[in-house]
């Protein structure tokens, strides 16, 4: 065990939020709340990475007053990846709903467990 | 004959390439007597159906525990070896770690006078690592074209004559009714309230849009803002008046020229910062609105892009078409 544990809470909160989601992505037979389980894994990304580009007592990536200075500014690339995560994320869940409401048209159920038996019966 | 011409045939599709060259013999048919292959498909639909009772299966319900508890297990022994790595990491807020390194430096003190953008974050995104941007735009696109294929609602599905013409009539009013159990329609309040809110949400949006490059904000934020705006409108006043502004046709020819020139710009831009070349895109003085040279234009088009995206993924999530 490491020396920084209580003082990366807030990375600990992360990984314990991907924990969660991946819990539910794994045994949720529920489609829908499989892809809640998806967003809260990538929520938990997002906290991870803006947490790594944070510096205590600096401000935000914008240039006040002519000040350009290192010291100044917290790290801005974890920020242009988060913002790259969020645009991708709702692209891949906005997929993922689509594919569970023609699911659900053909099978009319969001039970995985039924879709598998329909699809094994059906013999595909 | 040539590479070229067996290349073409082959492409073609005129000449086996392997006919007469490797021996070959006719295959014969297996041929079952049909009361024998009525047997084996009988067998086969039994074996499936003892197989797949979910309620009398033992080694299902034996694999559901299991499966449950190594999942519990699983998630655990993973959470407590990432807490395990997360408490050997650097701690937070600290200056002194390997992230910071000299590529956040280069983009921090070099930033305002290579790109213009005060803000860093837009210099960093839409200049340094403009082609990452424009993949994202790309992936957004490509999403809501997949959304458009897969929820499409196809009018008249079997296509056909009386019955089917009536039954076509029927699925679009079952599908009317369906929207308006769902979605609010003349509903006073919601009107009352879009009709103050709306332009004030999409001016906003406008404002984030351009100021992308001063303060907080960009493309992205502003084009999700005014997709919420117009998704209000939509709500409130239903399809016949959106449609007056905003059809597929309209989705299409938007994320067409947005993209396409994203594309050249920065490709022009690339060429020439490649080469050594002056671009000729004015930086202009930092601070101002019209500065920052194609940072501006850049975060239109993401804008733009990214609202018809939000716009076209409620449409079609709510009624399957425009």
């Amino acid at each position: 065990m490491g020396a920084n544990l209580i003082a990366n809470y807030g990375e600990t909160v992360a990984m314990i939020l991907f924990g969660i989601g991946f819990f539910n992505l794994l045994l949720q037979r529920n489609l829908i709340k499989k892809i809640i389980g998806l967003n809260i894994m990538d929520t938990a990304v997002y906290l991870f990475l803006a947490l790594k580009g944070y510096i205590a007592g600096r401000s935000a990536p914008i240039v006040a007053d002519g000040v350009q200075e290192v010291e100044a500014y917290i790290n801005p690339i974890p920020s242009g990846l988060v913002l790259t995560g969020i645009v991708v994320s709702v692209s891949v869940s906005a997929l993922m709903l689509s594919l569970t409401i023609r699911l659900y048209r053909r099978y009319h159920t969001l039970d995985l467990d039924q879709i598998t038996v329909r699809l094994k019966k059906e013999g595909l | 004959m040539g590479r070229k011409e067996r290349f073409e045939s082959w492409l073609n599709g005129e000449r086996d390439p392997y006919l007469g060259k490797v021996e070959m013999k006719p295959q014969k048919e297996r041929l079952l007597p049909r009361t024998l292959l009525k047997k084996y498909k009988k067998d086969h639909e039994e074996a499936v159906a003892q197989v797949y009772d979910m309620t009398n299966n033992r080694q299902i319900k034996y694999f559901e525990k299991a499966y449950r508890i190594l999942g519990v297990l699983g998630c655990c022994l993973f959470i407590t070896i990432m807490i395990l790595t997360v408490s050997y990491l650097p701690p937070i807020g600290v200056a002194d770690k390997p992230v910071n390194n000299e590529v956040p430096q280069r983009y921090i003190e070099d930033g305002l006078q290579e790109t213009g953008a005060v803000n860093i974050v837009t210099g960093m995104i839409l200049d340094y690592r403009a082609f990452d941007t424009f993949g994202e735009s790309n992936v957004l696109f490509v999403a809501t074209i997949t959304v458009l294929i897969l929820l499409r609602a196809l009018p008249g599905h079997g296509g056909g004559k009386g019955k089917e013409e009536a039954d076509t009539a029927k699925e679009e009013a079952r599908q009317e009714a369906n929207d308006r159990i769902y979605e609010p329609k003349n509903d006073v309040i919601l009107q009352r309230v879009a009709f103050f809110l709306v332009p004030m949400i999409i001016i906003f949006g406008i404002y984030v849009i351009l100021n992308g490059h001063l303060s907080p904000g960009g493309g992205f934020s502003g084009g999700a803002i005014i997709g919420s705006g117009l998704i209000l409108y939509l709500n409130a006043f239903g399809f016949s008046k959106t449609e007056r502004l905003f059809t597929e046709k309209t989705y299409k020819g938007v994320c067409f020229c947005a993209l396409t020139f994203y594309c050249f710009a920065k490709s022009y831009s690339f060429f020439t910062g490649a080469n050594h070349l002056e671009s000729g895109i004015p930086l202009g003085t930092p601070g101002a609105i019209l500065s920052s040279g194609l940072i501006l234009p850049l975060n239109i088009c993401v804008g733009l892009v990214v609202a018809c995206t939000m716009y076209t993924f409620y449409v079609m999530f709510r009624k399957g078409g425009f």
